[in-house]
């Protein structure tokens, strides 16, 4: 185990000693014969946050993460970093607020450097029916304690005057601004968790992939693995992006399709953007790495698939909402393009609830958003895990909001995965 | 991906609109006793198959015809293509 604190005393220790002192972050871990309290099935992101708030909060370290790649190689290694609290719906804007929270003190807690940056981002206006929607977004963000700002014309063209202020078709009017926004160094994030989590007690187990449920009298008791049977008290599924393949094991079908967003990065540019930006009517969100890199995203592909990867037209219609709203990233080069697999479910909302299968739980559905949700996520399955009870900001991802007509649809598209 | 089109020859995918899984053609009948659990599964679960997957794609940029396309979720590779109105015939419709 590492129990290592990490600390500027550390480094200059290390450094003066020849870095012996240095040890694996966490624990790589085979499965237990006695069993466990908890499996968690999948270690992304938000599983390990699951595992360590299980830990950390709750006192159940007799838990595994079973994942079936090496941890942090599926979505929370794929997305474009950003995090934010702007939703308008109450089923959400809450949720998204403590996992606002949860990534201001992330690093203090876990004492893992994730480059938590509040740089601001910025949602950009572009018709007087935009801005009355955005405000009252801006109201129901106040209300949630989360914070926003709306700025002018004049205010967003002092910041950032390479933006297209007088395009023909999108003129911008002005932004929606929430400036604890921002974005996190993605896979520092699971590495953070599994450290937490892994110095708690927490068995990580890689390159071990669940093939099966063991369930008897409706109960399950267990998963299959390549690693052998191993038994627990309860289960909790994470893997959202493939949870329509996991679910189907245990012969659960979800509100939920299969898309792949794709996201990109150019070469590396001198500081010019300091913020997020999101040009939400060209489809298009920008903002900049530590490296430089323009690091930018759009729409999803729009037809189901699995396949990590997406299609060069939904590539020239980012880059040209890119080209639209600041054309000055025209003779910037691209250097890598990449896609994840993501769970759409049919509001654009997540769930994070029990399953008719008992001792069976599943958290999935969280469509381009995951990210930005991996604290909250994880801190509220664990609550439900822990205590049979959803947390009080995770009441409303429930799987049978449909049949009940309490969908939470912030864009208010309907049951149409691929528009939402 | 190219859809090579039943009438019309290969085609850019991007001329289509895709809508889902061809189980969205199936509207359950609405006078079943078991009608408002029958609408719940037809319009909010699916199968999500990984794999070979029949759907529906409507090709608005051209003819305006529903296909049905088998197309792998895995690979991309699309191994058949059918006019949605021969498959909805051949299960006894009128169109």
């Amino acid at each position: 185990m590492s129990k290592v604190r990490y600390s500027a005393f550390r480094v200059l220790k290390e450094a003066l000693t020849g870095h012996k002192g240095w040890q694996p972050v966490w624990r790589d871990a085979e499965p237990k014969a006695s069993g466990y309290d908890v499996i968690i099935v999948g270690g992304g992101g938000h599983g390990l946050a699951t595992a360590y708030y299980l830990a950390k909060i709750h006192g159940i370290t007799n838990v595994a993460v079973l994942e079936k790649g090496w941890i942090g190689s599926g979505n929370v290694g794929r997305n474009t970093t950003i995090i934010r609290s702007n939703y308008l719906l109450p089923g959400n804007e809450p949720f998204y607020e403590l996992s606002m929270q949860l990534w201001e003190n992330l690093e203090q807690d876990l004492n893992y450097n994730a480059m938590v940056s509040q740089r601001g981002i910025m949602n950009l206006i572009h018709s007087d029916a935009q801005r009355d929607a955005f405000i009252r977004r801006a109201n129901s963000m106040l209300f949630a304690d989360a914070g926003a700002e709306y700025l002018n014309a004049d205010e967003v063209k002092d910041r950032y005057p390479f933006l297209d202020m007088k395009n023909a078709r999108f003129p911008i009017q002005g932004a929606l601004a929430q400036p604890r926004g921002g974005t996190v160094r993605h896979d520092a994030v699971a590495w953070g968790y599994a450290r937490g989590a892994s110095d708690l007690g927490v068995d990580i187990i890689q390159n071990c992939e669940v093939s099966g449920f063991n369930i008897e009298n409706g109960d399950c008791t267990g998963v299959q693995t390549n690693k052998g049977d191993i038994k627990a008290n309860r289960v909790g599924v994470c893997v959202a992006g493939s949870s329509g393949r996991v679910m189907a094991k245990a012969g659960i079908n979800l509100p939920i399709e299969s898309h792949v967003l794709q996201a990109f990065v150019t070469e590396g540019l001198k500081p010019v953007l300091d913020n997020v930006i999101t040009f939400g009517v060209g489809h298009f969100y920008c903002s900049q790495s530590d490296k430089g890199g323009l690091i930018f995203g759009g729409d999803i592909d729009a037809y189901n698939t699995y396949a990590q990867r997406g299609n060069l037209p939904v590539v020239e219609d980012v880059c040209s909402g890119g080209m639209a709203i600041m054309p000055m990233v025209g003779r910037v080069r691209l250097l890598r393009m990449w896609g994840g697999i993501v769970d759409m479910s049919m509001d654009g909302s997540p769930f994070i609830d029990k399953t008719d299968v008992g001792e069976l739980f599943f958290n999935g559905g969280w469509c381009y958003g995951g990210f930005k949700a991996t604290p909250a996520s994880g801190y509220c399955y664990a609550h439900l895990l822990a205590t049979d009870e959803p947390h009080e900001v995770a009441t409303a991802y429930r799987l049978d909001r449909f049949r009940r007509g309490a969908m939470i649809d912030e864009k208010g598209v309907g049951p149409q995965p691929n528009l939402h | 991906m190219i859809i090579n089109h039943p009438l019309l020859g290969p085609r850019d995918s991007e001329e289509f609109v895709y809508l889902g899984s061809i189980d969205l053609m199936n509207r359950p009948n609405w006078e079943s006793a078991t009608a408002a659990e029958d609408f719940h599964q037809y319009q909010y679960i699916r199968e999500n198959i990984a794999g070979d997957n029949r759907e529906l794609w409507y090709h608005e940029q051209g003819d305006q015809s529903w296909l049905v396309v088998t197309r792998c979720t895995l690979t991309h590779e699309i191994k058949s293509v059918e006019l949605a109105q021969d498959v909805s015939r051949a299960q006894g419709r009128s169109k």
